[in-house]
């Protein structure tokens, strides 16, 4: 079976600095991988890799069996990756509902309409339905500028579920978020991104998230994979705790 | 004020407008007419100011319209004030499905920079160009209205002014249904965060693009209306000062809403009227102190004036859940 995503050989620099170092990863469809490492080890480099922001110097990215390591952001999100930002990207002056319509409306395969009201009533329900997945239903109408860090990490997570993804890669979904809030936010998120979305990447930093969720975990480091597997050999590998969690588990 | 904004009021808005024009005083006709014709054109800036940007040379799209109507009469005796309207329209469009593409490319200083450069690039080319009268430009006949000549100076007047209001009206009506509409929305997303608009698979450069076309179109027809006023077309409708004022009228009305650049340009040419009335010597000091004025109290613009109230009205009562949330390090 052809996995999800496929990518062999890649390599980014900046300048002296390797962020991509020869990485060989294969993510079959429904898992959950977390990706794992130290700042600068090379995590967010490898999202923006795969979604099309950064441009590999070499190697391949396949998205079901479709190289996609040329294509722009745009294309990368038409072929089927989403995905969500450690700082959250919203529209600011709208409201959640309205960021999530605007998600809604890309996914069309028509040509947006000079005419047709952005709030038309099958557009505006399909947005309620994503916020409350996500239990943010009560906020639709409230511009995000005045919403809570979090609640922004949500709106975003639900603006990257519009589009049903095939591939949803999350950046740091629980950063910002409360010690008391964060299992039940991922909770939400989880459910909510099951029903679409079989296979997830998530980038993390909480072991305790990683361990919960994750089926995979890959710990980056140096631009290199230091160790990849299940969540509880990974963590318990000697190198992993060195250079990754200092012992964290 | 919620019905107001229904398409069907507004097009009674305008019909009401139109009627005015019948009991108003003459000199107020030409100053409306000349309100109206610059409404039209700040409207489109007002439309790309919703993703963004801002064009300091919209007069390369008000020359096109004007121009381009002003030739097709003199050669082929087309006097009819709808079909100058539509061929300015149609003129300024045209131009603008050519450049629009391209420059949508750019943003913020770099966008508005290249506008101005290409309007002036036309204006050089104009004041060169002899066969197009230079410098002085040249004269162009009488507006018609189906078929009939309106010999009578107040009646020709309020011809001019009905046409106007009409096309400006009609124009408001299409960008607030425009405004409210998938495209519309998806202009603020493009203001607000571009980079996030095409990682949800849809092309910001696109949609600067369509705005950038539509704001021609106005652009061209209000070039049209410009002309059938003054008899006259010259270069100046190309030079940047005359692209600076339309930008004035937007800044004044700020992008949220239509009618607010129809307040603004009328609250503009009073203001310009009377003071260049009252104190020929000083009226640009009041003018400028009016912009300042306006930019220092309503820096959204008077459209912020009711468009603020409606969004604070908008709030829910219950708390957001997760509010409980700390902020992330940003």
């Amino acid at each position: 079976m052809t996995p999800v995503l496929a990518v062999e050989g890649l390599n980014k620099r900046f300048g002296a600095v390797v962020a991509a170092d020869n990485l060989n990863i294969t993510i079959p469809a429904g898992q959950k991988v977390s990706l794992i490492g130290s700042n600068g080890a090379g995590k967010t480099t490898f999202v923006n890799l795969v979604t099309g922001y950064l441009k590999p110097d070499s190697g391949k990215i396949e998205l079901e069996g479709r190289a996609i390591g040329k294509q722009s952001p745009r294309d990368v999100a038409r072929l089927g990756i989403s995905r969500s930002f450690q700082i959250p990207q919203l529209f600011i002056e709208l409201t959640a509902a309205e960021n999530v319509i605007v998600a809604i409306s890309g996914t069309k395969a028509s040509p947006l309409s000079f005419t047709s009201p952005a709030e038309a009533q099958n557009r505006r329900e399909q947005a309620l339905v994503l916020l409350d997945r996500l239990g943010l239903r009560a906020t639709a109408d409230r511009p995000v500028s005045e919403l809570a860090g979090g609640v922004r990490k949500l709106v975003d997570i639900a603006m990257a579920m519009a589009r049903r993804p095939h591939l949803l890669l999350l950046d740091e979904p629980t950063s910002g978020v409360s010690a008391e809030e964060k299992f039940s936010t991922m909770d939400r998120v989880i459910q909510a991104v099951t029903q679409d979305a079989g296979t997830i990447v998530f980038v993390e930093h909480d072991m305790d998230i990683v361990t919960r969720y994750a089926d995979r975990v890959l710990a980056f480091y140096s631009g290199r994979i230091l160790s990849d597997g299940h969540p509880d050999t990974v963590l318990k590998d000697a190198d992993v705790r060195r250079y990754v969690t200092g012992g964290a588990r | 004020m919620k019905i107001l904004s229904h398409p069907a009021a507004m097009l009674g808005i305008v019909l009401g407008f139109v009627l005015l024009g019948r009991v108003l005083p003459a000199w107020t006709l030409s100053l409306a007419t000349v309100a109206a014709s610059n409404s039209l054109i700040a409207l489109g800036i007002v439309v790309l100011a919703r993703t963004g940007n801002v064009s300091f040379g919209q007069g390369l799209f008000y020359a096109a319209g004007g121009y381009g109507v002003a030739l097709i009469a003199n050669s082929w005796g087309l006097t009819d004030a709808v079909a100058q309207v539509m061929i300015g329209a149609v003129c300024g469009g045209l131009l603008g499905l050519v450049i629009g593409p391209l420059i949508s490319r750019y943003t913020g200083i770099f966008f508005g920079m290249l506008t101005l450069a290409l309007s002036m690039v036309l204006y050089g080319a104009l004041v060169k160009t002899t066969a197009l009268g230079g410098s002085d430009g040249f004269n162009v006949g009488r507006p018609t209205l189906f078929g009939n000549v309106f010999t009578d100076p107040r009646e020709a007047d309020f011809m001019l002014y009905s046409v106007s209001v009409i096309a400006t009206g009609l124009a408001g009506v299409a960008a607030t249904v425009y405004f409210r509409s998938e495209l519309g929305l998806m202009s603020l997303a493009v203001r607000a965060n571009n980079l996030r608009v095409e990682y949800l698979g849809i092309s910001a450069n696109r949609i600067v693009a369509i705005n950038f076309v539509i704001a021609a179109v106005f652009a061209g027809a209000s070039g049209a209306l410009s002309l059938m006023a003054q008899r006259h077309i010259d270069p100046q409708f190309a030079y940047w000062t005359t692209s600076g004022e339309f930008v004035f009228v937007a800044i004044l009305a700020g992008y949220q809403s239509v009618a607010a650049v129809f307040v603004a340009s009328l609250a503009l040419e009073l203001v310009r009227s009377f003071s260049n009335l009252y104190l020929p010597n000083t009226w640009q000091l009041v003018l400028g102190a009016f912009l300042l004025a306006v930019i220092l109290f309503l820096p959204l613009g008077i459209g912020s004036l009711w468009t603020s109230t409606k969004r604070k009205g908008s709030e829910p009562d219950a708390p957001a859940p997760g509010a409980t949330v700390t902020e992330p390090a940003e």
